[in-house]
C-alpha cells in the first residue's frame, strides 16, 4: 500500500474543508449561544425605546461576539423612516 | 491553598481521563502533593486508567453524603507517594454532586494538597459543570477533528460564564489548549486539521500537543498513566506539558513528519 501511495502522490484536502466548515459553524455557535440575559435585555431595550419612538417589535437586535479575550456587545436599533 | 485544574472537552473519547491521569502523575513526580478526582458519576474510569480499580472502597459521592470521610475515600497511588485518587461513584446518579458538597470536599482537599486535578465527564451536564465550577485553570482537550473542535469552543464559552470565578467577578479561569491524537503525517497529506488551524479557531494558549501513539492504549491496558512510559512520544509530550504548566518554556515536539529512509517510504513504517 505504501508503495502505491508513493507513486500516486494522492493529495486529499479534506482538512481545508474541515477548517472552512468549522470557522462558519463556530462563528454561528458563538452568536447563537450568547449569555442567558440577552433575550431579556433585548425585550427591556425594546420597551424603553418604544416609550419614545414607534418602532417595530423586531427593531432591536442584540449580539455578543467573542474576539480572543474580548467580548463585544453589539446593539442594533432600526428606527422608522 | 491548592490550585484547582479542570480537564475538560465537551466531546467524549478525546483523552480527558488519559490526560488527567498523566498530568496528575507528572505533577506528583515533580514533588507536588496532588489529588485527581473523577467527576464522571455513574461511569467512572479514572480508577481503571490509574490502575487502582480494585482498591476502591468509598467514593466521591459517599464523601459528599457523609457516609465516609475524605481520608477513607482517597486511594494512595502505589508509584508516587505524592499522588492520591478520589474515585467517582459507579451507582448513584449525577445529581448527587451539589455545589455545596463538591465545594466542601475541595476545600478540605485544598488544605492537604497543592494541586487538585478534576477529570470532567463528557457533555455539559451536572458532572461536567461541577468539575469546572471551582476551577482556577482549565485544560481543554481537543482532537484535530471537527466535532471535537466545535465542542471545545462551546466549553470555552461555558468556562467563561459558569464558574465560581465568573460569578464572583474574579479574574477568569486560565484556559489552555491541549491537542491530542495529533498525526503530522495526516496533516501533511491534508487529511487532518493542522495545529495552527485548531489554534486559530479556538484562540487559546497551547500547553501541549500529544501525538497519536500506540503507547496510550498500552498504558490504559496496563492501568499505568502514559507519562510513565518515558520512551514513548506521548509520554514525553505529556511530560513537556506538565513542565509548561509549571512555567517552563519548552518548544513543542512531534509536530512534523519524521524522515523515513527509502525502505520505510516504500514499505511503510
Amino acid at each position: 500500500m505504501a508503495l502505491l501511495d508513493f507513486f500516486r502522490q494522492r493529495k486529499s484536502n479534506s482538512a481545508a474543508v474541515a477548517k472552512e466548515r468549522l470557522q462558519i459553524l463556530v462563528a454561528h455557535d458563538r452568536r447563537g449561544g450568547g449569555p442567558s440575559y440577552l433575550p431579556q435585555l433585548q425585550r427591556d431595550l425594546l420597551q424603553v425605546i418604544q416609550k419614545y419612538v414607534a418602532v417595530d417589535n423586531d427593531a432591536v437586535t442584540v449580539n455578543v461576539e467573542r474576539d480572543g479575550g474580548q467580548e463585544i456587545l453589539e446593539l442594533n436599533i432600526v428606527l422608522p423612516d | 491553598m491548592a490550585r484547582i485544574i479542570v480537564v475538560t472537552s465537551g466531546k467524549g473519547g478525546v483523552g480527558k481521563t488519559t490526560t488527567s491521569a498523566a498530568f496528575a502523575m507528572g505533577l506528583a513526580e515533580r514533588g507536588f502533593r496532588t489529588v485527581v478526582i473523577d467527576f464522571d458519576v455513574g461511569l467512572r474510569n479514572l480508577d481503571l486508567i490509574m490502575g487502582c480499580e480494585r482498591r476502591v472502597v468509598y467514593d466521591f459521592v459517599n464523601v459528599i453524603q457523609g457516609d465516609a470521610n475524605v481520608g477513607q475515600a482517597l486511594i494512595k497511588d502505589k508509584r508516587s507517594p505524592n499522588l492520591f485518587i478520589l474515585p467517582a461513584s459507579q451507582t448513584r446518579d449525577k445529581d448527587a454532586l451539589t455545589v455545596e458538597g463538591v465545594g466542601q470536599v475541595l476545600e478540605e482537599l485544598g488544605r492537604e494538597f497543592e494541586f487538585i486535578v478534576c477529570d470532567s465527564p463528557a457533555g455539559i451536564e451536572r458532572g461536567a459543570t461541577m468539575a469546572m465550577y471551582f476551577a482556577d485553570d482549565a485544560i481543554v482537550v481537543t482532537n484535530p477533528e471537527v466535532s471535537s473542535v466545535r465542542d471545545s469552543d462551546r466549553m470555552i464559552g461555558i468556562l467563561s460564564s459558569k464558574s465560581r470565578r465568573a460569578e464572583q467577578g474574579q479574574e477568569g479561569i486560565r484556559e489552555f489548549l491541549l491537542v491530542t491524537r495529533y498525526s503530522p503525517e495526516r496533516v501533511q497529506r491534508g487529511e487532518m486539521l493542522a495545529l495552527e488551524d485548531v489554534q486559530e479557531i479556538l484562540s487559546l494558549d497551547l500547553i501541549g500537543v500529544i501525538p497519536e501513539s500506540s503507547a496510550v492504549l498500552n498504558a490504559s491496558n496496563a492501568g499505568s498513566p502514559v507519562i510513565l512510559d518515558r520512551d514513548s512520544n506521548a509520554g514525553k509530550a505529556y511530560s513537556d506539558m506538565v513542565a509548561r504548566y509549571l512555567g517552563e518554556d519548552l518548544p513543542h515536539r512531534f509536530l512534523s513528519v519524521e524522515k523515513k529512509g527509502l525502505f520505510g517510504r516504500l514499505f511503510g513504517g
